[in-house]
């Protein structure tokens, strides 16, 4: 199957990122529980590409590309909208969020807590994300 | 895909979520929990057992009314998680802020009881 996915900026393609992760996942020693917090991850990081960085344009695209080195998954998402590096961003803390009432900013804080690592890198209008997660070889 | 049935127990309101609540629908599960909160409940009660998966969308509208719940007095439970999306729940934390129970009768127990 084919590792590389072509994501439309619609949260309505959600549905359809999941289940190529879900497809890609299962060729992996990770328990059911890691396998549906990866694929949470990786739309975290999606969603927020989306809907920030793209505005919920359907015309435009994410890529994400799913790889094996070392013993390590690396999900590759690739974007060409405004930079949104997620290593610089500072999660908010869960009572910064019950007392805003706001609707976001965790999802960043569950990528941060379910990835091993996370590269970002932002060269000639490309950003590539990378999420990382060790498996039992 | 997500779909909410509303269902009226005595005194108790519950929200069934059947499926997945990602950042395309939301928006459904915060205005039906509008909407029990305007009508007006004591007890709303979340039935979990249902729901696929839920993302950090899902989750928020859960925190965004917490601060609401305690000023209006509603008391708030969730039921019926499965293993995955219970586990979720943790990783935040947010067992630890939201009343999380196995079943619904240990979720109503629990209320008579406190």
């Amino acid at each position: 199957m084919n590792p590389k996915f072509n994501l439309s900026c619609s949260t309505a393609a959600l549905t359809e990122l999941r289940s190529f992760l879900q497809q890609k996942l299962a060729f992996y020693r990770l328990s059911e529980g890691e396998k549906h917090q990866v694929t949470l991850a990786v739309e975290e990081v999606c969603a927020n590409l989306i809907i920030h960085s793209h505005a919920c344009n359907p015309k435009e695209e994410i890529q994400l590309e799913v790889k094996e080195f070392n013993k390590k998954i690396i999900i590759e998402i690739i974007d060409k909208g405004n930079a949104f590096n997620l290593l610089e961003y500072q999660v908010p803390n869960l009572n910064q969020v019950i007392e805003e009432k706001r609707k976001g900013g965790i999802g960043i804080l569950l990528v941060k807590k379910i990835m091993d690592e996370i590269q970002f890198e932002s060269k000639n209008g490309k950003n590539i994300c990378r999420l990382i997660k060790n498996f039992q070889p | 895909m997500l779909r909410i049935e509303k269902i009226k127990e005595e005194n108790n309101d519950i929200l069934r979520l059947i499926g997945e609540v990602d950042a395309s629908n939301s928006v459904l599960l915060d205005q039906s929990i509008q909407e029990v909160v305007q009508q007006g409940t004591s007890f709303l009660l979340i039935d979990g057992k249902e729901l696929g998966y839920i993302s950090s969308a899902g989750l928020g509208v859960f925190m965004s009314y917490l601060d609401d719940f305690s000023e209006r007095g509603i008391r708030f439970a969730i039921f019926g998680l499965n293993e995955q999306v219970g586990e979720v729940f943790k990783i935040l934390g947010l067992d630890r802020l939201m009343s999380i129970f196995p079943d619904k009768s240990t979720a109503i127990a629990a209320q008579h009881e406190s």
